[in-house]
């Protein structure tokens, strides 16, 4: 039951993994081959194993093949369509619906919505989840207990969290009224209110995820270089120039990872915003992955949920594409 | 719990003051509170009574009104639920794992042409979200009829990109001279996978599939597209389907419903914990 990610190594990761729900992939790290061999391709002798090769990948390809590679394709034919995706063909239209969503200031509404809603995300799951983990790094007794307490939310389907959270937010009888009352103050009306539901939403997902960030900061904290600190600490630096010059900084590829993540997990938000808000009130929780939802399967707009969709693979691209480089610059710093 | 039984090498704290430690035993006591006090909530209103929930101050000791999910369960179709939310978890997870380990299995060990080309190309499908296969996806599944069945449920997200990675990156540290070994014992492919590789692949193999559990089952926008009747909805979209039959009416009869989706997956992971963080963080978490 221990949570004894003690011993931990973390390496960020190269390219981010977007479709596992941001989880990374670890650097591969130099193979040691099990079993010497030759290269050759020749068929008629290797055969069998050619054949069992293909015996045991096919599946899996086949899978990734239809329900990876090809809505990607086909995605981007769409976005350059109109189509009710009931009935008829799917018909041609050119740019139009980019050209309709950048102009929209309905869109605009959605693009900010969705920087809003990242941004806090990243930086609280950044600042908090560091936060976290120096408490966590502490000898202090039963911080397992509460680092798998705080862990714990990370698993549970975001519909049970988000449907806890929305009885905590209900203004009469949740539990967020206790926060309120003490000051004389009125709860706000969270998930009801146009100005409120953002941060309902900020709030309950941080909650959900920030143990996770917490756990990954963790282990990179415990595998900082210990030379540096017996150094700096003898030539007399504080604990708080220390944090800043030397934690920090080394701490900056975990950072980028843990930002990376943060912005993927943003994107698959999906079972928070329908228990939540539902993407209301009006549009006030409408980020561009429940914009994609609604125009493709509320208002049966195939092409502009397909528009919608592909301008999120860019930003994605983009992000990680950052990611990659910039980590692998700091690799080169150390 | 057995916690801290591994010492870490602890830094940066042989000076700590007794006020700084009072100072720290209070975060991490807020920090407690703050995760332990929603989780405390949320299983003790699943079993209040209902002039208990609708009361301020909160009343926070429970009842045992279990009336809440015999209600939960008269209000939606929870059997349905739980009955899906199984096939499909096992369902999926099985089948991820298996194609995970038998690709696993070829790329490490099996020739083939251009395989390191075939590998980097499924690593690709990691860079592909969700957001962009939503509506092709649906449109494929329907097309081949799929809709409202345990086949279009499972299928899409059968295929294992990341566990297979994974796996694989474990195969390739496993000491060759043993699988040489049996190899010149005479040995086959197939047996020398199931007989000595999966063996030695047990704990990867296990955090992989726990990995898959917790993604098939608490998985959302998927099951909530490809079903339409509320018969074929899975424990997630059951919630929500219960919050809007119940309206806000029923705070207990919700957080009933709320603790059989969100248990499962937190007694699995109190069992699991180190298998899970193993997994999320990407096997760069060496546990």
């Amino acid at each position: 039951m221990a949570s004894q990610t003690d011993s931990t190594v973390v390496r960020p990761p190269e390219p981010a993994a977007a479709r596992d729900g941001g989880r990374g992939a670890g650097r591969g790290g130099p193979a040691r081959r099990p079993v010497p061999r030759r290269r050759s391709h020749n068929w008629r002798r290797n055969r069998k194993e050619y054949l069992l090769f293909l015996v045991l990948v096919a599946p899996n390809l086949a899978i990734i093949g239809t329900f990876d590679y090809w809505p990607v394709i086909y995605n981007a034919w769409l976005s350059l369509t109109r189509w009710n995706m009931i009935s008829g063909v799917p018909r041609f239209v050119g740019l139009q619906n980019y050209e309709n969503l950048l102009t929209s200031p309905g869109f605009h509404e959605v693009l900010l919505n969705t920087l809003v809603f990242t941004a806090a995300i990243v930086i609280g799951s950044a600042v908090i989840g560091l936060a976290l983990a120096v408490l966590f790094n502490q000898k202090l007794r039963g911080r397992g207990i509460v680092r798998t307490a705080a862990f714990a939310p990370h698993i549970v389907s975001g519909a049970a969290v988000a449907t806890l959270w929305l009885f905590m937010f209900d203004p009469a009888y949740g539990l967020t009224r206790v926060v309120f009352d003490p000051f004389g103050m009125e709860s706000p009306r969270w998930v009801n209110d146009a100005d409120w539901a953002m941060v309902a939403l900020i709030i309950a997902y941080l909650w959900k995820g920030i143990g996770f960030i917490a756990i990954v900061y963790l282990a990179g904290l415990q595998n900082l270089p210990e030379e540096l600190y017996e150094a700096a600490r003898l030539d007399g630096a504080g604990s708080w120039t220390i944090f800043r010059r030397i934690t920090l900084p080394l701490l900056s590829p975990v950072t980028f990872f843990v930002m990376v993540v943060s912005i993927i997990g943003t994107f698959q938000a999906y079972d928070m915003i329908a228990v939540l808000t539902g993407g209301g009130p009006g549009s006030a929780t409408t980020t561009l992955s429940w914009f994609i939802y609604q125009q493709g399967f509320q208002a049966s707009d195939a092409g502009n949920a397909a528009a919608g969709a592909m301008l999120l693979f860019v930003i994605l691209l983009v992000v990680t594409g950052l990611q990659t480089k910039f980590v692998q610059r700091k690799v080169h710093y150390r | 719990m057995s916690v801290d039984r591994q010492a870490s090498p602890e830094r940066r704290q042989g000076t700590s003051t007794s006020v700084q430690r009072v100072l720290l035993y209070a975060g991490l006591v807020a920090v407690g509170l703050l995760f332990i006090g929603p989780l405390y909530w949320l299983f003790s209103s699943a079993l209040k009574e209902p002039g208990d929930i609708y009361q301020y101050p909160p009343r926070w000791l429970p009842g045992w009104h279990v009336e809440n999910f015999a209600e939960a369960w008269r209000a939606a179709p929870f059997g349905d639920f739980f009955l899906n939310s199984l096939i499909v978890t096992a369902g999926g997870a099985a089948i991820k794992l298996v194609n995970a380990t038998l690709t696993a299995y070829a790329f490490v060990f099996l020739r083939f042409p251009f395989k390191n080309l075939i590998f980097l190309v499924m690593l690709g499908a990691l860079m592909v979200p969700n957001n962009v296969t939503l509506i092709v996806n649906y449109i494929t599944v329907s097309n081949l009829g799929w809709v409202n069945t345990y086949t279009g449920l499972i299928l899409p997200s059968a295929g294992s990109v990341f566990g297979m990675f994974l796996l694989r990156q474990y195969m390739m540290t496993l000491p060759g001279d043993v699988i040489e070994a049996a190899r010149v014992d005479g040995a086959g492919h197939l047996r020398i996978m199931w007989q000595v590789v999966l063996p030695m692949c047990r704990p990867m193999l296990v955090t992989v599939g726990i990995i898959a559990v917790v993604d098939m089952w608490n998985d959302f926008i998927w099951p909530l597209i490809v079903t339409n009747t509320v018969e074929m909805r899975t424990l997630p979209i059951g919630l929500l389907y219960l919050r809007t039959t119940e309206g806000y009416a029923n705070w207990g009869a919700i957080m009933a419903g709320t603790v059989m989706v969100g248990l499962p997956m937190l007694v699995l992971f109190l069992f699991a914990q180190r298998q899970i963080a193993r997994g999320l963080t990407g096997g760069a978490v060496k546990g």
